[in-house]
């Protein structure tokens, strides 16, 4: 079947179709380097349950993989429309792959909403599998359907599978006590059943899943392994899905190791604990819920056995007030947030700025302004993070760049918390939040050691030979003031958001020495210690150098691939930290002509690289709520080239 | 003091050598007006604090924006003077996260009742173990002279050259509104009944709010004179002692009724037929009904019949407490967090190299 092999263009993303091969008696078996799959059906059709679980199938099968979840802000919009239709796209592969695919090879559509959501996306000679209970007259006029694109040919240049899957699904649970509605709900189960047949994939893990989830209703637990288990028999069985498609463990792609699959907010979660556990402070999480951010409350709240304590408050300003409270007495402290939550914290990561306490600020970016997209990604609030207070009031920033690297970059986040006492964003966004991807479980004894020293006698004498606490006398080298806690005797001392006199912290209006605590400040940020950045250019021919920052490390790394696959040298950098920036990066952007930038806003990183380093940065902007497509952005670097 | 007092201030250690009230006082020099009524407070809790027997480098005052949010500079004790609003809130986060402090908030009415309105009710709501002076000067101070949410309706000020429009909050139904735990109203001028208040409050378990009538000699001089004047104090002014009927006046002779049908309490003129119906109060009476009906006795414009003292004590489950348990309850249940199991837990697989 065409459609699933890749174009060749993608090759260097995926190569192509391998070996087929016939089992006795079966039927074909055709070998596949890499797969997009994209399941779309109804807010309240379990979509991202499928697609989750077919997730897990797949990583535990060894491929490598990445995810896009794709859901409406609204709960439940109503049944049926095309504002209520989710997805799940998913891209597997033999080998190491970057992003969640641009085009699915195949889609499942469990409505007419969600085929007319999603059938642009779908490139022609791509398999369509639809549900066709759902096909009726009503159902397809509510999203403009006057005519069944079934029937009237406008699907004629794909792969369509007409299955009447709820149908199929409620016949196959006929033995179970359940009304017709309750048992059509496990249609999803039926149509991953149907997949992981058509792919191979194994099946335990969602059996085990199922029984565990409805643990308490084993009788739906049962329902729901039958209509899974129908699902896969209706593949082997019926004659309109005469292939299946295997794509081999991706074994050579990953260093040895152990592997699992994590999401962005799960990873960063987990590297919140493990940050604790490094610096050996208890973790402190002040936060108010909000998409989608809300995932790392959920997580770190399970996790109170690792003296993890979450707080959740009346309000955003709350929620980093209590952090930054806890901050004082010691606590590992952290909020977590988005756009507009990081709006209304803006004062208190001032103060933060002021008081010099250590303080995480998670900022799970998606579509502003305002309430803007809460489910959608996006990567505007660079700035916000950069300027966003009133004064000189620098925060250093770190990005991650994968789902799985939230991990890291929560860890490397925290260091520059507590090694510097100083409020530190760490920004990551709604793709790599809810994006997921294999992840090398690390050695948790080679983990960074971010141990600090509390404050615990005077530092300083006077004139007289008094021994005196100085609250603000600094690190010679790091700048960073001592962090005295409560409970220390003899270091009482009070702080405050009003200037303070250098070293002793007491209120100070003197115009000198609020000049000299500005710079101060902002010496202490400039002068982190950050790795420096690496360009990488194979070739050693490139003369253009592609620089991105957080999460679209994926799509720009496939689009270089493909770009090199076809000849065309080109170099490329992701910055982790975005403030302050590695000390060598003007030297870097100096060995090549141009330099472009694509991200995923109007240009704000290509703002503070023209404005720091004087370089006329081309910007390649895209603000629709997705993460870039590979071969968009691998003809947009072309041309930027060719320019 | 109460049982559940005691063992919450047992997690706080105590001081070493006897204190005194100098040990309290920190090198910053005072710069309020001469003659605000904030020097009065700053010298009662400087006076009782050596009473606490608190080891000093385990008290914490946190502040907002305001005249008396200067307070925690002038407290030889650990202190932050933050920003407008949202010392309740920092305070939370160091109240739950360090059981071993004795935490205060020191707030004004604009403070703790305007821009930080949502902080305090959630505070009181939780019951976080802090104690909040809230210093209600019914006007603000700082940025000269405008009216605040307890200022009178009318009230001519900078910003209301035809007068306030806006009712103005009486802070102790409000806390009470927000299920406070404890509840006093004291003067800045009346040391002796501040000290008892103030006493009162470390005692208690959970948040403790107090409200003290404190003057502002340069934008709203007097305001509460009629409480302090012995001869008007006389008859504006209720001293509410639990256990004891709610007497006053001159010898006593007023005093405050329940009106059998609507339920509501009413000032009496005492007689010997009537003196067995005034009401006894009950400040740790599980219901708050009666403690915010006593907190509606007071004219809001006269302040004739302002009760003073404490209206409410009761005692209820502690919001750091509950945290600090669920995570020992964790610990108990699942072990004590292992990272290394913790990462690897769900499906995993193995790449061999």
């Amino acid at each position: 079947m065409t459609s699933q092999v890749s174009s060749e263009a993608e090759q260097a993303d995926g190569a192509l179709v391998g070996e087929q091969r016939k089992p006795a008696g079966g039927k074909d078996v055709r070998r596949l380097d890499r797969v997009i799959i994209r399941f779309a059906g109804d807010s309240g059709d379990g979509m991202q349950l499928t697609g989750d679980r077919f997730t897990s199938e797949t990583a535990s099968f060894g491929n490598d993989l990445s995810t896009l979840p794709n859901f409406p802000a609204e709960i439940r919009a109503p049944a049926g429309t095309l504002p209520g239709v989710s997805s799940f796209q998913l891209h597997f592969a033999d080998h190491d792959i970057l992003t969640p695919g641009d085009a699915p090879n195949v889609l499942v559509a469990m409505n007419p909403a969600a085929l007319k959501a999603n059938i642009g996306d779908v490139p022609r000679g791509a398999e369509i599998i639809v549900n066709t209970d759902e096909f009726s007259k009503r159902a397809m006029q509510k999203v403009g359907y006057d005519v069944s694109p079934l029937e009237d040919g406008s699907l004629d240049g794909y792969s369509v599978h007409p299955v009447p899957l709820t149908t199929l699904t409620v016949e196959a649970l006929k033995d179970f006590d359940l009304s017709r509605k309750d048992a059509g709900r496990s249609k999803n189960m039926f149509a991953l059943g149907l997949l992981s047949w058509m792919y191979h994939r194994p099946t335990e893990g969602t059996e085990k899943f199922l029984r565990t989830k409805f643990a308490k209703k084993p009788e739906i637990a049962e329902a729901n392994i039958a209509a899974f288990r129908a699902g896969w028999n209706f593949g082997e069985t019926t004659e309109d899905f005469a292939v299946s498609y295997e794509v081999a463990p991706a074994a050579t792609a990953f260093p040895a190791g152990t592997y699992r699959n994590i999401s962005g907010n799960l990873a960063l979660s987990y590297g919140l604990i493990a940050a604790g556990r490094q610096a050996d402070l208890p973790l402190y999480l002040g936060s108010y819920p909000i998409t989608p951010a809300s995932d790392i409350l959920h997580e770190l709240s399970k996790h109170k056995n690792f003296g993890v304590r979450t707080f959740q408050a009346e309000d955003e300003i709350a929620g980093i007030g209590a952090a930054l409270g806890a901050a004082f007495g010691g606590s590992l402290a952290v909020t977590t947030t988005s756009g507009p939550g990081v709006a209304l914290k803006s004062e208190t990561i001032g103060l933060a700025v002021s008081l010099e306490l250590p303080l995480l600020i998670v900022d799970i970016q998606r579509g502003g302004p305002s309430t803007g997209l809460p489910t959608k990604t996006e990567q505007a609030d660079l700035l916000q993070a950069m300027y966003g207070r009133n004064g000189e009031a620098p925060v250093p920033i770190v990005a991650p760049r994968t789902p799985a690297d939230c991990f890291d970059a929560a860890l490397e986040a925290a260091r520059i918390a507590v090694t510097y006492r100083t409020p530190v964003f760490l920004l990551s966004d709604g793709y790599l939040a809810n994006g997921s991807e294999p992840w090398r479980i690390p050695d948790v004894d080679e983990l960074p050691d971010l141990r600090v020293q509390f404050a615990s006698g005077t530092n300083h004498t006077e004139d007289d030979g008094t021994e005196v606490f100085w609250p603000y006398k600094r690190d010679p080298q790091t700048l960073a003031r001592p962090w005295a806690i409560p409970g220390t005797p003899g270091l009482e001392h009070r702080i405050g958001g009003i200037e303070k006199q250098d070293g002793t912290g007491n209120i100070s209006y003197d115009p000198a020495n609020h000049d000299f605590m500005v710079r101060t400040r902002q010496a202490k940020v400039d002068g982190i210690d950050v790795p420096d950045l690496a360009a990488e250019d194979p070739s050693g021919e490139a003369r253009t150098l592609v620089l991105g920052w957080g999460s679209t490390y994926g799509p720009i790394t496939a689009a270089v691939r493909r770009l090199r696959a076809a000849g065309v040298p080109i170099a490329q950098a992701h910055l982790r930290h975005l403030n302050p920036f590695p000390r060598n990066l003007g030297e870097v952007l100096g060995r090549y002509d141009k330099v472009v930038i694509p991200e995923m806003n109007l240009g704000q990183l290509a703002t503070l690289i023209r404005a720091k380093y004087l370089v006329d940065a081309v910007s390649y902007n895209q603000v629709n709520g997705m993460p870039f497509k590979a071969e968009q952005l691998a003809t947009a670097l072309k041309e930027a080239i060719d320019d | 003091m109460t049982d559940a007092g005691n063992a919450l201030l047992k997690l706080v250690p105590k001081a070493e050598a006897k204190q005194s009230m100098k040990d309290f006082k920190s090198d910053q020099e005072v710069r309020w007006c001469p003659g605000c009524g904030d020097y009065a407070v700053l010298a009662a809790v400087q006076g009782f604090m050596p009473d606490l027997g608190l080891a000093k480098e385990n008290i914490v005052f946190v502040s907002g924006i305001g005249c008396s949010s200067r307070f925690p500079y002038y407290m030889n004790t650990y202190g932050m003077h933050s920003i407008h609003g949202r010392a309740p809130a920092i305070a939370t986060g160091l109240a739950s996260s360090r059981r071993d402090l004795s935490v205060w908030v020191v707030t004004g009415d604009g403070d703790a009742l305007s821009i930080g309105g949502n902080h305090l009710i959630h505070a009181l709501r939780r019951n976080v173990n802090l104690k909040i002076l809230l210093f209600n000067n019914r006007i603000y101070g700082l940025t000269k002279g405008q009216y605040s949410p307890t200022s009178e309706v009318g009230k001519i000020t900078k910003s209301t050259p035809m007068g306030s429009l806006d009712a103005p909050f009486n802070p102790v139904s409000l806390a009470i509104g927000a299920e406070a735990s404890f509840v006093a109203r004291t003067v800045d001028s009346d040391r002796k009944h501040l000290t008892s208040v103030l006493r009162q409050a470390a005692d208690h378990p959970g948040t403790a709010l107090v409200e003290i009538y404190q003057n502002c000699n340069i934008f709203n001089d007097g305001a509460f004179e009629v409480l302090k004047d012995k001869q008007q104090a006389e008859e504006a002014v209720i001293r509410l002692e639990h256990g004891q009927p709610i007497r006053f006046g001159a010898d006593q002779s007023k005093g405050v009724v329940r009106d059998a049908v609507t339920g509501d309490l009413a000032v009496v003129a005492v007689t010997p037929e009537n003196e067995r119906d005034i009401l006894v109060h009950d400040a740790h009476s599980a219901s708050p009904t009666t403690a915010f009906a006593l907190s509606r006795l007071a004219d809001p414009d006269t302040l004739h019949h302002t009760p003073i003292g404490v209206f409410r004590d009761i005692e209820r489950p502690v919001y750091d407490t509950l945290m600090a348990d669920q995570l020992d309850t964790a610990v108990e249940r699942d072990g004590k967090g292992d990272l290394a199991a913790l990462l690897a837990r769900g499906d995993t697989w193995t790449v061999v190299g």
